[in-house]
């Protein structure tokens, strides 16, 4: 069994051509520790060729997890050769990660991926030349057009039965001081990696450096300090510079550019779409479009019909009827139909609105728009420690929070993914409608203003989370910095956009079928069954509405815990937030759909403010099982997500309770002990955002060590 | 004091002399090509203001200002 590696900069179609090259044969799983994807897979037509994506990098540092996967395989698994995807537009850029590649001592195979593009921009790349300059074998490519792939397997097989390849040659003074940290190094190293291991030593990388024993460092840190004095710069920068320098000869007979006249197409899309006056229009036109496809014009309809049609007049009816028919059991024809059917299938029939909006996403991605929704909005991001790059999952987030919270896996700063992926359903998402739709009607005359400000509300508390949660332990240090490509635009391909939203889509529905199975047969169960086990006609006598009775209490101070209805409606969203209302008609033994009926009822349990406080909890509490399913799979221990849900629902209490308290003493000047208690929890909330160090000082008083910053 | 690309107005250019800092940042700037005798161009502010789009080595690069302050520029 072969293994090779496909390695690459980010944006330079090597997903593209990773898929095309193992076709079904593709395995995603993760990289052990990380919510890293790693995919495996194997040539087609050839099982003996085994294929490992690794992560999209410009380089083999030591420091972003991506590089740090990527350099461990290859140091440590050893692969029996690499495929180096480059964008034929990027060719210097790229280089200087082949010649690491090559340093570590693996046969490559370069792979000049968008020849087309290259073409167009006017580049001609002499590929004998370049080839016998690297010493490599090379494949020329269109991944997306399906163009030159089936070279590569070949080249692979005379790559393997070559000598290893030339390391690229360095200025004779650098080359004298490779050679003598080399030699000072000796056996330390091992066989294959000497030339690696100089270099790396000599850049002063850290994970390189403590591999090696300490003597042997000393000698070689005094080498290193001598030749920084007489090169006059520090060691960071010369090897870096020696390396462009390298590439840079490397490409000069071989790349030739053609003075084109112009600008490229790409930068006059980016004229208008990044520009100072349009571009935050477009911006906001392109998000309407996606929220407007989704939702109201193709998702929307498509998930009502599976809602109202498919389940509701054939699935769930017809599935009872055949049962009964059989003589199964009553209880169990209620557990299998009520249950299960009624519950997983209200989940799954959101699929075609989440099969729009992971097309749309994947659109977006694909063009490169994405990199541009990033770039506009950092600004705002970067003053509450995250990124624009937060944004874009906001925005999915909006039509449905499960594609949002998995859209996070593009951000890559592992802080910033984690804090967005738990704080990114604070936005309302198209399930969460329905409740503010209930409460604008009933209590505020449906004014627009209640959704808008539930829009607002998410954003800034999604903002005022990057504040609060850097100050934690496991999200502390410094903000990432914001270095990006700004990959050129292109049109998507159909087969990346179906393969990408299928992956995204299956991912969905196991989290589905596995996790929420179990959870709506629980919710279910007690709203079936009273605590002595036996059937109830009446929901309002099942062991869901005593527990929802004895817990209610704790939301009197939030102004709707008088009624045991509102908390067990609160606890059915955790299944679907569409369930809220839903089971508001069932307790009330309403039709949702009356809405006279229900609002009236509503606006005689509540009153404004309580209803806006019952409507600011939903909307910040605990997202449905089937995003919580999804920040699993982000953060990536159940431990963490138990704490960023017990996060969630916190916040929620405490901004209903000032909301609630603070709305009840201006509206109706009422004033009594909930009062006191929102003062305070305004009071440490406030202490949170602002001190510099909140929970250092709390660790202190209890006698804890300092967290490591 | 030298210029910094965090300086640059849109349209202007510049030659990089070095790159201040440290740590992953600073690595992160030399991985992708801002090195010595490498002539950088601000193509663009952001719609806000920050951060800038630069061309550099044939391709395009955003990089907010207080960050492109690392790099100095002749």
């Amino acid at each position: 069994m072969t293994t090779i590696a496909i390695i690459g900069n980010p944006n330079s179609g090597k997903t593209t051509a990773f898929n095309r090259l193992t076709g079904a044969s593709q395995r995603v799983g993760n990289w052990p520790g990380v919510t890293i994807e790693k995919k495996v897979g194997h040539i087609r037509h050839r099982g003996d060729l085994t294929l490992v994506d690794l992560p999209g990098v410009y380089s083999l540092s030591p420091y972003s997890p991506e590089e740090v996967i990527t350099r461990d395989f290859l140091m440590q698994e050893r692969p029996d050769a690499v495929i180096n995807i480059i964008d034929a537009s990027h060719v210097e850029r790229s280089l200087y990660l082949t010649t690491q590649i090559i340093e570590l001592g693996l046969p490559t195979v370069l792979v000049l991926n968008m020849m087309d593009d290259a073409a167009k921009a006017g580049l001609t790349i002499d590929r004998t030349k370049l080839a016998e300059a690297l010493g490599c074998e090379i494949v020329e490519t269109v991944a997306l057009k399906n163009r030159g792939l089936d070279q590569i397997a070949a080249a692979v097989d005379r790559t393997l039965a070559a000598p290893a390849p030339r390391p690229v040659a360095y200025s004779d003074d650098f080359e004298h001081f490779l050679t003598a940290v080399t030699a000072a190094l000796g056996d330390a190293v091992p066989a294959g990696q000497a030339r690696w291991y100089a270099l790396k030593t000599a850049e002063g990388d850290p994970a390189v450096r403590a591999s090696v024993p300490s003597d042997r460092l000393e000698h070689a840190e005094t080498l290193i300090k001598a030749y920084e004095k007489h090169a006059d710069d520090d060691r960071l920068e010369i090897v870096a510079n020696e390396r462009y320098a390298a590439v840079g000869r490397l490409t000069e007979t071989s790349v030739k550019a053609h003075e084109t006249a112009g600008r490229s197409p790409s930068d006059k899309v980016d004229r208008v779409l990044t520009n100072k006056w349009a571009g935050i229009p477009v911006f906001i036109a392109v998000m309407g479009l996606v929220y407007y496809i989704s939702i109201t014009a193709v998702g929307g309809p498509l998930t009502d019909w599976v809602n109202d049609e498919f389940l509701g007049a054939w699935a769930v009816p017809g599935t009872r009827e055949f049962l009964t028919a059989q003589g199964v059991d009553p209880t169990i024809i209620a557990l299998l139909v009520d249950g299960i059917i009624s519950g997983v299938g209200a989940v799954l029939g959101f699929l075609p609105e989440i099969i729009v909006l992971f097309i749309l996403l994947t659109v977006l991605e694909e063009c490169g728009y994405m990199s541009r929704v990033a770039f506009i909005m950092d600004r705002v991001f970067r003053h509450f420690g995250l990124s624009g790059k937060s944004f874009v999952p906001m925005i999915i987030s909006t039509g449905c929070g499960v594609p949002g919270i998995m859209s996070s896996r593009t951000i890559e700063s592992e802080r910033d993914r984690r804090i967005t992926a738990m704080t990114t359903t604070f936005m309302p998402c198209s399930a969460k409608l329905p409740i503010i739709a209930m409460i604008a009607g009933a209590l505020f005359r449906n004014s627009a203003l209640v959704a808008l400000s539930a829009y607002l509300l998410g954003i800034v508390m999604i903002l005022l989370s990057g504040i609060i949660l850097q100050k934690f332990k496991g999200f502390s240090g410094r903000p990432a910095p914001f270095v990006m490509e700004m990959p050129v635009y292109h049109w998507p391909l159909l087969a990346t956009v179906v393969h990408s939203t299928g992956q995204r889509s299956w991912a969905f529905v196991q989290k589905a079928g596995t996790f929420i199975l179990l959870a709506c047969v629980i919710i279910w169960f007690l709203s079936s069954f009273d605590s002595s086990m036996t059937l109830v006609d009446d929901i309002n006598d099942s062991m869901l509405a005593a527990f929802g009775n004895a817990i209610t209490w704790v939301f009197i101070p939030l102004g709707f815990g008088q009624e045991w209805e509102f908390t067990v409606a609160t606890i059915t969203g955790l299944l679907a937030k569409e369930n809220v209302v839903g089971t508001f008609g069932t307790l009330f033994g309403l039709a949702e759909d009356d809405g006279q009926g229900l609002w009236a009822t509503v606006a005689g349990l509540l009153n404004p403010v309580a209803g806006y406080a019952f409507l600011v909890f939903n909307l910040v509490c605990a997202p449905c099982f089937a995003a919580i399913g999804a920040m699993h799979r982000e953060l990536g221990s159940w431990r963490d997500t138990g704490k960023a849900v017990l996060y969630q629902c916190t916040l929620a209490y405490a901004v209903a309770l000032i909301i609630y308290q603070f709305g009840m003493l201006i509206c109706y000047g009422t004033c009594g002990i909930g009062t006191v208690a929102a003062i305070i929890t305004m009071v440490l909330l406030t202490y949170v955002v602002v001190a510099k160090d909140p929970f250092g000082s709390f660790r202190r008083q209890l006698g804890q060590p300092e967290a490591i910053a | 004091m030298t210029a910094t690309l965090g300086q640059l107005k849109c349209g202007e250019s510049g030659t990089v002399i070095r790159v201040a800092g440290e740590g992953a940042l600073r690595k992160r700037i030399l991985d992708l090509g801002l090195t010595k005798g490498c002539r950088v161009t601000v193509i663009r502010n952001a719609p806000l203001g920050d951060p800038i789009e630069i061309a550099v080595r044939g391709y395009r690069l955003t990089i907010r200002r207080a960050e492109a302050a690392a790099v100095e520029l002749a």
